[in-house]
């Protein structure tokens, strides 16, 4: 177990590196003139006919090992350059909206998890029975309605119809509070620091704000959870440990809890894991549509806007954390199935 | 090869989903092909321009000039849903198209070599699947610019690894079998022991992918023409007409909400139909070539 944990931690550093070479390769399409966005940490730098020495400084004219090494050491250094479309640091950038973005996916990565597994073994438990073809109606909605359709139609009932959903992530008077001098940010979590503040109507209106987005996420991951589920569940409930315990006459619902869905969790788990990183790449549609200011409606941002500094950050920081969850994932994949481990 | 399609379309139509499945496909196929007679491009030359009947911004309802009403900008929305069946297929096969060819070279060459060009093809393959889809594609746009083609090649760019990690996989399986040994030990060259009996017989879990990601690849491409990335301006295309409406079904103004119901609906459904195509259709097929269930 630790040998596989410690040559997993080893290769760590080699994806780094070969994650950062691929990102600064597609940089290769830009002059040196619009790179230089990626390097600039204020603007006022750039006065008094200083671009052509920046340019110098850091290499931009050089060949392409070269750059990747200046750059390297400026990433490194937390140097992430400017932000066009926010007028911003990048690294302020991310520092302030990826726990808003965590916030959420977080939220919708729990019932997910629960609902979806529930389902799904209610679905093969009820094998061909009229639950089996509702849960499966049910999922194929969830395959075939792409998230912009299903935010739009959300925004459309609860907030255009209903006015009871606002998009944002707070009121204007709550983010008055959130981001006044006497509200300390514990943890960059709207809804946790309310609570740690002991202000409770701003927990409220945080949550209130994040009903839609989770809905739209969650929605759209419930199915998939659901048929992995349900199909490594008929799976173990034809092994023939399952018959044996038919045979000993256990009653059917222990065979179904503690035989049969102990052995179905194994892919469920990765999958929720592999879901859970899915679901950071899907925020980018979900909070453009509520106009959520985290990372994903960030990334919509500067792409539009040309904001390459902005978008190389976002970048790094996906890269870095899907790198981090895939060994998460394997690491406890390993942990629950020893196949995997000794074989 | 006649014979076997025969059967495999005689277990589709036996299964009620699945044949419905298989119906809208052709159905969205027929509209695709027959678009210029069901739509009739008002230029020719620039059929998927949709026209414009008029400058106001305000959508107008359904009429017999424009059956589904038109949109912000007054376009009209029959048409664009109609030609948008042609786009939605054109950056379906085009991008698995050369995704699959990618995905066909590097899996075979990694499978069948296998030692150190085994390894370093699937490290490649690790580091491009450190991003998340959607996130590889937008920084790939953000680079090029924006516009359909640039689409194409990003969704290309960071779609080849399932594939190849599926044809790896197959084929691994596959090269095992007695046929690929005694084509070896007959001394048949390496390219014809892979087209000839390795392929063939790894090309079935290929099939059920494509499948569902002809709906999944036109429907990435409409989110991203959605977020202002994909088609420019006024180009047939359902991701597009849905972002038009956006600003209507939702107008704080305190209007009825309801009185631009035309603008979402139609394009809504066009994607969502044609997504639950793809989707049965693929369903039934992994059930006719999942082995385990022919026994």
């Amino acid at each position: 177990m630790a040998s596989f944990i410690i040559r997993r931690i080893l290769l760590l550093p080699v994806t780094l590196l070969g994650l950062t070479f691929l990102i600064f390769f597609f940089t290769s399409f830009l002059s040196p003139y619009q790179l230089l966005s990626a390097y600039v940490q204020d603007p006022r730098q750039l006065q008094g006919g200083n671009v052509e020495k920046l340019i110098d400084k850091y290499g931009l004219r050089e060949n392409f090992m070269i750059r990747y090494g200046k750059w390297l050491g400026q990433i490194s250094h937390g140097n992430l350059g400017w932000s066009l479309s926010l007028n911003e640091p990048v690294s302020v950038v991310i520092e302030q909206r990826f726990p808003a973005t965590l916030e959420l996916t977080i939220y919708a990565i729990i019932p997910v998890i629960f609902v979806g597994i529930w389902l799904g073994v209610v679905a093969s438990v009820h094998h061909n029975g009229v639950i089996d073809q509702i849960l499966r109606v049910f999922a194929l909605l969830g395959y075939s309605i792409p998230a912009f359709v299903l935010g739009l139609l959300i925004l459309f009932i609860f907030y255009g119809v209903l006015g009871w959903l606002p998009p944002g992530r707070l009121d204007q008077w709550a983010q008055m509070i959130f981001f006044s001098k006497n509200f300390h940010h514990y943890t960059g979590l709207a809804t946790i620091d309310a609570l740690l503040n002991g202000n409770i109507p701003i927990f409220l209106d945080a949550l209130k704000h994040l009903i839609s987005p989770i809905l739209t996420l969650s929605y759209l991951s419930w199915a998939g959870l659901l048929r992995i589920t349900r199909s490594s569940m008929l799976e173990s409930l034809g092994q023939d440990y399952i018959r044996t315990a038919r045979a000993k006459g256990l009653s059917e619902k222990m065979i179904v809890n503690k035989h049969a869905r102990r052995n179905a969790l194994i892919p469920a788990t990765t999958v929720a894991g592999l879901m859970f990183i899915g679901m950071l790449g899907g925020v980018i549609i979900t909070e453009t549509i509520f106009n959520y200011p985290g990372i994903g409606s960030f990334a919509a941002q500067a792409a539009t806007q040309f904001d390459y500094a902005g978008i190389l950050g976002v970048a790094l920081v996906y890269g870095l954390v899907t790198i981090i969850g895939n060994l998460i994932v394997d690491i406890s994949y390993a942990m629950i199935d020893p196949r995997v481990r000794l074989g | 090869m006649m014979e076997g399609f025969l059967k495999i379309l005689k277990k589709i139509a036996k299964n009620p989903t699945s044949l419905a499945g298989l119906l809208l496909v052709l159905f969205f196929v027929i509209v695709a092909i027959f678009a210029p007679i069901i739509a009739h491009p008002e230029y020719p030359d620039t059929p998927y321009q949709m026209p414009q009947s008029g400058w106001s911004s305000i959508p107008q309802p359904p009429s017999w000039q424009n059956p589904f009403g038109t949109s912000e900008g007054q376009y009209d929305i029959y048409y664009g849903i109609i030609w948008g069946t042609r786009t939605a297929f054109k950056i379906g096969i085009v991008v698995i198209g050369l995704a699959l060819i990618i995905g066909l070279f590097v899996g075979t060459m990694a499978a069948y070599f296998g030692g150190w060009i085994d390894e370093v093809l699937m490290r490649i393959t690790d580091i491009f699947l450190a991003f998340p889809f959607l996130v590889g594609v937008i920084v790939i746009i953000t680079m090029l610019g924006p516009g359909l083609t640039h689409v194409m090649w990003a969704l290309v760019l960071f779609y080849w690894m399932g594939y190849a990690r599926l044809i790896r996989g197959s084929v691994l399986e596959v090269k095992e079998n007695d046929y690929v040994m005694a084509g070896r030990a007959l001394g048949t060259p390496g390219y014809k022991i892979i087209t000839r009996h390795i392929l063939p017989n790894a090309i079935f879990p290929i099939i059920i992918q494509v499948s569902m990601d002809m709906a999944t690849i036109p429907l990435t491409a409409a989110a991203l023409s959605f977020l202002g990335l994909g088609s420019p301006v006024g180009y047939a295309d359902w991701g597009q007409l849905v972002s038009f409406s956006r600003n209507w079904i939702i107008s704080s103004s305190g209007g009825n909400p309801f009185a631009y119901w035309y603008t979402i609906t139609f394009p809504s459904l066009a994607i969502i139909l044609y997504a639950m195509g793809w989707n049965l259709l693929g369903d039934a097929l992994r059930d006719i070539f999942d082995p385990r269930m022919l026994v």
